[in-house]
């Protein structure tokens, strides 16, 4: 399969709002399920372990014209939550049989409680993940929370949830994280060579692909880069962060570069890469992914930050890995988690000699000529000024 | 200007958090230590087995709005690059403290010694306590309550929150205090908070008579005043929910309806639950329009938010660690969904109410996400049409008189309509 090939595989699955793909996946064996998960954290190990496939809920981005979500939501409300009812709502979630969200803002919260009483004969469960990074407080209790999930998922799928069948999860999602941070590290040493747009498709065919499938890609299309170089363009390098749940349509994300700027780094489904290195395959496996979680979970709006300087030092720390000449904020209108971050990842910046911007976006939004204006001006002053 | 009427209570609540303020404006000279938190999951009687005073900055929000101050905290805080998408108890907080710290009472507030985010309910409280260290520079201890997505709260959550007291909290507050915890002292105020919590449960419930003797809104929000801020455990708040008490009994045996700012209440001719918190910037204004139309509130929800002691819950000295963790997770916006509509069904039901009023506040996605839903589905469960308002905390450019009150009078003649209004 050559690149092209690869990415027109990830694009179909992208624009597949309707899961099309999972009801084919599932009708080529009997008795396979799949539980859809809400952004940003759900540890998919445990999913995959129960027997059954973890399909991420990004939403209708801008492709679902939003009529039956809109009756659910203020108008000062984020827009995933709308897309997402609207699909279920058309029916386009059948191929599911739990839902799960994870403590991610309040309007997810509470989403799964709209969500039990919408669809009461479906299996939903709010997670929520630790906040307290210790492994005998909020480690042990994010160890009881997965065991009682596996559990539940088990008795869905009718799989026993045996200690094997977890160790195999988490040897494969290790690999798949290996190969998103490979992808990460190509693009950050060579952006020409790894489009934001081409990466982006893939990672979000990762979120509903089975990881076995996803896996196999991946190493095909980083063999593919590798073997295929790109001519470097004189553009800005970025880092655009913000965009963790509700994400931006892929026409903005390819605005941005063809404004001016190469993404070195940025938040999009970072769900896929939260654990930032490999879960121990000793031991209990609820343990170690336990483990990982207070050890070894990337820095975001997310999770409570105990160190005084930690928004303060984050930005800095992100431009310095990424070699990044500037930041995008790009959050997601009304979105609590990114919004109120924001002052704090900015003071750092600003402090450290950062430049940025910043805008809003909606999943929907269809315009980017403002978009395009902002980021080309902002490329433009940093090759114009940025060493001044 | 006419003199507004008021109760007693609130002349003793008034003097109450008058030597509150006091005391915190000379915690300083006096080296009282000071903790900040919040309102839901407060840890009161643990604060104040430790001697510390406690600063609530929900409720200093809240007054700032009810002062006509907020409007300019928010848009200090809007200029120093806080989006007007975020809640706006969090930008009057930060346009205060950059503004001088003036307390509500018009004197400085004190510096924190310690942050305690008491994560309960609301996603926004720990970016808020995040944003406040970066200008306190202070200490911060964070306690997780789980949420209780699932209806209930499992014996891992107990003890995940009982570890985190006695490993994370009560630390912290031995270090900021320089007292050891001392249990007894802690058995001795949750003593007297289960007094207080008889007295308030018994206030609210008086409401189920008609006429109701109390506003369980406009009212019940000064009613909670006391226990859910600085208070609770307290000998002094123990006495207030007594002679609140007696208050309201005395006007439910004399057959009379609340005092509201124009007045006793005491022909009513709607019944209603309100779902969600009030406006703080147009209080008045938004009382009148219900007293106007011989509404009164017979059960609210926004009343439970530091606490749900109706479902019977009181603070159990025997097991103090454990009570305070029962407590916080059982605290209103930390229950779910379809736990919120059962609630509010249910006092559809026990308080015979006409009807049922969804005030969502655009600042606060705790409350109001799920709120559209949580109408129609108490709609389903009883039967009875619910009304729908929008309007913000602290915000006064979201509060739109007329349309509100449009909003109103026409769900109080579809209740008409009905036949479910009534006259005394």
């Amino acid at each position: 399969m050559n690149r092209s090939e690869i990415i027109d595989w990830a694009t179909e699955i992208y624009e597949d709002v309707g899961l099309s793909c999972v009801e084919r996946f599932l009708e080529q064996a009997p008795g396979r399920k799949a539980a859809g998960m809400l952004p940003v954290y759900v540890p998919r190990e445990v999913v995959h372990g129960a027997g059954m496939l973890p399909v991420g809920i990004w939403g209708g981005g801008d492709r679902l014209e939003i009529i039956k979500g809109d009756a659910f939501y203020q108008s000062y409300i984020c827009h995933l939550p709308r897309s997402v009812i609207e699909l279920a709502q058309a029916g386009r979630f059948g191929a599911l049989s739990a839902m799960l969200f994870p403590s991610t803002c309040d309007v997810i919260r509470n989403l799964s409680g709209i969500w039990s009483m919408l669809y009461p004969g479906l299996y939903v469960r709010y997670l929520d993940v630790p906040q307290v990074l210790e492994a005998e407080t909020g480690g042990r209790f994010w160890q009881q929370e997965m065991r009682d999930l596996a559990r539940d998922l088990g008795e869905l799928s009718g799989v026993a949830v045996t200690a094997d069948r977890m160790r195999r999860a988490i040897a494969l999602y290790n690999e798949a994280r290996r190969l998103v941070r490979a992808l990460y590290d190509q693009r950050r040493t060579t952006p020409w060579a790894v489009p934001s747009a081409e990466l982006y498709v893939l990672l979000r065919a990762g979120e509903v692909a089975p990881v076995e499938l996803f896996i196999g890609k991946m190493r095909a299309y980083l063999e593919a880069v590798t073997s295929s170089p790109m001519r470097p363009k004189d553009r800005a390098r970025v880092v655009v962060t913000g965009a963790f749940c509700e994400q931006p349509p892929l026409g903005l994300i390819k605005t941005i570069e063809r404004a001016g700027c190469y993404i070195v780094d940025d938040d999009f489904l970072l769900g896929n890469r939260f654990l930032t290195q490999d879960v121990s395959l000793e031991g209990d496996p609820f343990e170690a992914l336990a483990e990982a979680f207070v050890r070894h979970s990337v820095k975001c709006a997310l999770v409570f930050e105990a160190d005084p300087m930690g928004k303060k030092s984050l930005m800095k720390k992100r431009v310095e890995e990424s070699r990044a000449e500037g930041i995008i904020f790009a959050a997601p209108s009304f979105c609590d988690p990114a919004l109120l971050d924001q002052p704090m990842l900015k003071a750092g910046a600003d402090a450290a000699g950062i430049a940025s911007i910043a805008f809003r976006y909606a999943e929907n939004t269809g315009q980017f000529q403002q978009f395009r204006e902002q980021a080309g001006t902002f490329a433009d002053s940093i090759k114009l000024w940025g060493d001044a | 200007m006419p003199d507004v009427a008021k109760d007693r209570s609130m002349q003793l609540q008034k003097e109450m958090i008058g030597r509150h303020f006091d005391k915190l404006a000379r915690a300083r000279e006096q080296g009282r230590k000071v903790v900040y938190t919040f309102v839901p999951g407060n840890l009161t009687e643990l604060l104040l087995s430790f001697d510390v005073l406690p600063v609530l900055p929900e409720i200093n929000a809240l007054q700032s709005g009810m002062r006509g101050t907020s409007g300019r905290y928010i848009m200090e805080a809007e200029k120093a690059g806080h989006s007007e998408d975020v809640c706006t108890y969090v930008k009057c907080d930060i346009g205060m403290l950059r503004s001088g710290n003036i307390g509500p009472t018009g004197q400085p507030l004190p510096l924190p010694d310690l942050l305690l985010l008491s994560y309960t309910g609301c996603y926004t409280f720990m970016k808020w306590f995040e944003l406040l260290r970066e200008a306190y520079d202070c200490p911060t201890v964070f306690f997780h309550v789980p949420y209780q997505g699932q209806g209930v709260m499992t014996p891992q959550h107990r003890e995940y929150m009982v570890r985190q007291l006695r490993e994370q909290v009560i630390p912290a507050l031995e270090r900021v205090s320089g007292r050891r915890y001392d249990e007894d002292r802690l058995r001795a105020l949750l003593r007297q908070s289960r007094q207080a919590e008889d007295d308030l449960v018994a206030v609210f419930e008086a409401a189920k008579g008609v006429p109701s003797p109390l506003d369980a809104y406009f009212g019940g929000v000064y009613y909670v005043g006391p226990i859910f801020s600085a208070f609770r455990g307290s000998q002094e708040a123990a006495e207030y929910y007594r002679a609140l008490r007696e208050e309201v009994e005395d006007r439910a045996a004399r057959g009379l309806g609340p005092v509201t700012p124009e007045g006793p209440l005491n022909d009513q001719r709607y019944r209603l639950v309100v779902e969600g918190p009030p406006n703080w910037t147009h209080f008045r204004e938004f009382w009148k329009m219900f007293y106007d139309e011989k509404a009164v509130v017979v059960a609210s929800t926004y009343t439970k938010v530091g606490g749900t002691y109706d479902g019977g819950f009181r603070h159990d000295p025997d097991d103090p660690l454990g009570t305070l963790a029962d407590y916080c997770a059982g605290c209103y916006t930390n229950l779910s969904l379809p736990n919120r509509v059962e609630m509010i069904a249910r006092y559809l039901h026990d308080y015979k109410a006409d009807g049922f009023l969804i005030n969502s506040v655009k600042s606060c996605n705790s409350f109001s996400a799920g709120q559209l839903m949580i109408l129609r589905e108490v709609e389903r469960r009883t039967g009875v049409p619910g009304a729908f308002i929008e309007s913000d905390l602290v915000d006064p450019r979201y509060f739109s008189a007329a349309n509100i009150k449009n909003r109103l009078e026409s769900y109080f003649q579809m209740i008409d309509a009905r036949g479910a209004g009534r006259s005394q």
